[in-house]
């Protein structure tokens, strides 16, 4: 069962349109919502004025910071006590810093409504000038801070030594803009608190329930087991959705105070402005090289537009890019300077392979330059400064998401030689070297790259079976529509040895299990996975010991297969799991010395995480007319460990592929030099169509397993990202002969058309050219 | 522009529903609340996506960009008639399932019924006009390779 590609489990309903999304649910009474939001990037926020909204018909109420008593956001991971005096309120109360800013609500008792009421809403605002660039020197951000929210400042190793000593130093300036998950759902959220009980349910929960319990239940002040989040179907998070927004907790404040359900559901308009944007990092990074193009040395510094507030991941973007940015590479000294700085602009977080998109651009276009200055291609110098299979695992003395950072295993040449051989790529590149011969600009470029997965520090997986056989598989994990429900399930069904369709996998909701840390950081298959193979284990225990006394035989003479037990050798005396729970009353359960009910908790706990790794290899046409970058072809080759759906990794490789090519070509949050964002739309924000995908072809491969959980699995979520940035930047250099050219993500048709435009100059101008 | 609800009859998957909605309402809105049919999506609202696809007298619509009173006595399918009464799925639903076509599942309600209308349509289907049809509607999670795999695999069956 593990490494068959099962169809999934979870897809009947979203097939047949039966789904329960966010917006799908409904609750007798509910009120409608909407958030009136700020239209300017900056100023202080004299009045807030409803009087006309409140004239409206079906209008319940509007709401502004003044009304409520609610403490601001606060952090859920890397919570740097620095960053505190950053976070953002529930309502902006004295100043607004982003257009789209929450400054008030109104209430009605129908969406449309509410929404024409919310345009009723007079805001009185003085505007100031706002700040739209990192680069910039740290501006006012209160009486006592200023726009610097962290300056992270981290590495090993004696840097200025190497540097003085090397012989080569290579130095690059390079950028990746901003962009974000976009998720095709956009967020939702549906409370309600029952007055007299003192209960708050909250549907629409995604990601990280049992973390946003406790924070929501902070800010409101009522006991966590009184809050009850719930997650339904789940259209795409990516590390966007499921942390705790402002709208949340307004949907629950509005909640208490009314008596009654209070439902929000965000539009694309509001999405684009308001929910987590990312990346826009400025790396400047130099190299320590010696004559072998042995990097002795990386020194980067790099500046992270976190937006107008720091929201629930606090440092985890700025640490992580920092600590996985050297990446393959051995790299004996490392130091890195990470500017947080604050603008007007929507605040950032996590978007799939955080940090690390960026970094490994910055790094593998430092490779590319290396490469370049010495006059070698670039995956011999990739080649001679991998960390080896025999150094594994391997310790870069720095931490990521507060873990000792360890790679756990890994032999990266080998993935080299597996992808070069299953790709073709020598006959690859002799074809794109016959089409440029041709006049064509096509060419192929390379970034590898390493992931991390797993993070602990403990997920909780309980399994029981009802007296029909049928199995129940619960976790606070959730689904973000990967193929999780898969997953869980064929760990399940292999070490039972039971048919899929017994198995129901129930996720994400607060109230059936006490602890989960959930759906982020490419956990789950490690976490969840490896606890629900622990559960399964103590539940065949369970069953042998409760079998042993309904057959007199010793549970050591027993086996479990095919869902039944049978003493071993003898195929006539099986016992169902359905009459093991029927048996194991209470009643009988006591008698025979056991606990009750054919059920078992599996826990996995880690401390480190582990490291997948990867090759992205993208193959791009210049249009030398309109300078648009085509993507021919892209190839993923990613060790994973072990696949327990290898048709499910690969799928998540693919999507995380379109993303990464989202980011290279297309995807930008651009703002006006006033401070208003110019991508509100689908119309500007553009995701990658059907148009633009090229074929991917995925080498999946199962050489390192992972030692540190007991499947041997490591992550699959990120690792068709990561390096896509990277990869279709290389090749539009080799498309156009412009070595190191792309500098600068994403790559609009006017920056191809430029560099096609240098390129020509360059062949012009060489001595004894035409 | 007047606020008054208007009466009239929606033709959805062969079922006949009477709605009391106001006139701005738009369709998506009106399949989901009035129809009580929440398997159409709303990803965008402004007709990019592609998520509230639904067939309006067998040609795909944006339900987005159409309002209820414009359905009125036109036939509206809709994922929810997809399968059979039996329960049998359609091909394309099949396909979708057997090549891990979709991921979330938030934009396929909107890929089928486009796919539907082309599928079903009487021209002649190319793997370009495949291509084609699908570059319409948006999907984050899959890359699009599986969810134009599943469309061929249907055509396939449903030419035979």
């Amino acid at each position: 069962m593990i490494g068959k590609p099962l169809r999934r489990v979870e897809d009947l309903p979203l097939l047949l349109g039966t789904g329960r999304f966010a917006a799908d649910i409904s609750l007798p009474g509910q009120a409608h919502l909407r958030v009136v939001r700020s239209p300017v990037p900056h100023g202080m926020l004299r009045g807030v004025d409803g009087r006309k909204a409140l004239s409206m018909p079906g209008v319940i109420g509007v709401w502004s910071a003044a009304d409520l008593d609610l403490g601001p956001i606060g952090f859920r991971m890397v919570a740097f006590p620095g960053m505190l005096p950053y976070r953002q309120p529930v309502l902006a109360a004295e100043r607004v810093r982003y257009v789209g800013e929450p400054v008030a609500i109104v209430l009605a008792d129908d969406p449309y409504r509410a929404e024409d009421a919310a345009d009723l809403v007079e805001l009185d605002i003085e505007s100031l000038p706002p700040v739209l660039d990192q680069l910039q020197e740290p501006a006012q951000f209160d009486d006592q801070n200023d726009t610097e929210a962290l300056l992270h400042e981290d590495g090993y190793g004696d840097v200025g030594a190497a540097f003085a000593a090397a012989p080569h130093v290579v130095e690059l300036t390079v950028t990746v803009g901003r962009h974000t998950g976009v998720p095709l759902e956009c967020r939702g959220a549906l409370a309600d608190y029952r007055p007299g009980a003192g209960t708050l349910d909250f549907y629409g929960a995604a990601k990280v329930p049992h973390q946003n319990r406790l924070l929501l239940a902070g800010l409101l002040g009522l006991p966590p087991q009184l809050v009850v989040l719930r997650e339904a179907h789940v259209g795409g998070g990516f590390g966007v959705r499921g942390e705790v927004y402002p709208e949340d907790v307004l949907v629950c404040w509005a909640s208490r105070l009314l008596g009654r359900p209070v439902k929000w559901i965000e539009d694309r308009n509001e999405h684009l402005l308001a929910a987590n944007h990312s990346r826009d990092q400025v790396h400047r990074i130099r190299a320590a090289v010696l004559a072998d193009g042995y990097i002795t040395a990386i020194d980067d510094e790099f500046w992270l537009d976190q937006g107008a507030y720091v929201r629930t991941h606090a440092a985890a973007v700025p640490t992580l890019t920092a600590s996985m940015l050297p990446g393959p590479y051995q790299i004996p000294a490392y130091r890195v300077r990470g500017h947080v700085r604050l603008t007007n602009k929507t605040p950032a977080g996590t978007y799939r392979a955080p940090g690390r998109y960026e970094g490994t651009f910055a790094r593998e276009r430092l490779i590319d330059a290396v490469a370049s200055s010495l006059g070698k291609p670039a995956m011999e110098i990739r080649l001679s400064n991998f960390i080896s299979p025999d150094q594994m695992p391997y310790a870069r003395p720095m931490s990521a998401l507060g873990t000792d950072l360890e790679y756990d295993s890994g032999d990266y040449a080998l993935l080299v030689g597996k992808a070069q051989a299953r790709f073709g790529l020598a006959e690859l590149e002799h074809g794109l070297a016959a089409r440029r011969a041709l006049g064509e600009a096509v060419g192929m470029g390379c970034a590898f790259f390493v992931e991390k997965s797993g993070l602990g520090p403990y997920e909780a997986v309980r399994i029981s079976v009802d007296q029909s056989g049928h199995i129940d598989i619960i976790t606070g994990a959730g689904s973000m529509g990967q193929g999780f429900e898969t997953v869980i399930t064929q760990i399940c069904a292999q070490e039972l040895g039971v048919r899929p369709e017994t198995i129901r996998v129930l996720h994400g909701q607060t109230d059936q299990i006490e602890h989960a840390m959930g759906a982020f950081a490419s956990r789950l298959t490690v976490m969840a996975g490896s606890a629900t193979l622990i559960a399964a284990q103590a539940l065949r225990e369970k069953a042998l010991a409760a079998a042993a006394r309904m057959l007199e035989a010793s549970p050591r003479d027993l086996e479990l297969s095919d869902g039944a037990v049978r003493v071993a050798g003898d195929p006539d005396t099986g016992i169902s799991l359905a009459q093991i729970s029927e048996a194991l009353r209470p009643d009988q359960a006591a008698r025979w010395g056991l606990e009750p009910s054919l059920t078992a908790d599996g826990w996995h706990t880690t401390d480190h995480m582990c490291y997948p790794y990867g090759l992205h290899i993208a193959v791009v046409r210049v249009d030398a007319g309109t300078g648009q970058v085509i993507a021919e072809r892209l190839l993923v080759a990613y060790d994973v460990g072990r696949a327990v759906n290898p048709m499910l990794v690969e799928g998540q490789i693919v999507g995380g592929a379109a993303q990464g090519l989202g980011g290279a070509l297309l995807e930008e949050f651009r703002y006006d030099d006033a401070g208003h964002p110019q991508c509100t739309t689908f119309m500007d924000y553009l995701l990658p169509t059907r148009a633009e995908m090229p074929p991917v072809d995925v080498l999946i491969t199962e050489d390192a397993p992972s030692p540190r959980n007991p499947l041997g699995v490591k992550g699959a979520g990120e690792g068709g990202t990561t390096a896509m940035g990277a990869a279709i930047a290389a090749a539009i250099d080799a498309a156009l002969g412009v070595p190191l050219g792309v500098k600068e993500l994403p790559v609009h048709p006017e920056a191809a058309l430029r560099l096609a435009k240098a390129a020509r100059r360059e062949s012009t101008s060489e001595p004894g050219g035409a | 522009m007047s606020r008054a609800k208007r009466d009239l009859i929606l033709y959805v998957n062969g079922d006949r529903f009477a709605v009391s909605v106001e006139p701005r309402k738009s369709l998506a809105d009106t399949l989901r609340e009035d129809c009580h049919l929440t398997g159409t999506h709303l990803g965008c609202e402004h007709g990019v996506c592609g998520a509230c696809t639904v067939l309006l007298d067998g040609e795909p619509v944006r339900a987005c960009l159409i309002l209820g009173v414009q359905a009125a006595g036109h036939s509206i399918r809709t994922v929810e008639g997809l399968a059979g009464e039996n329960g049998t799925l359609h091909p394309l639903q099949q396909a979708f399932w057997d090549n891990h076509g979709l991921q979330c599942g938030f934009c396929t309600p909107g890929f089928l019924m486009l796919a539907a209308g082309l599928l079903e349509s009487a021209d002649p289907v190319t793997d370009d006009k495949i291509d084609d049809v699908l570059s319409s509607n948006l999907c984050r999670c899959t890359g699009y390779q599986n969810i134009t795999r599943a469309v061929c695999a249907a055509a396939r069956v449903m030419r035979q």
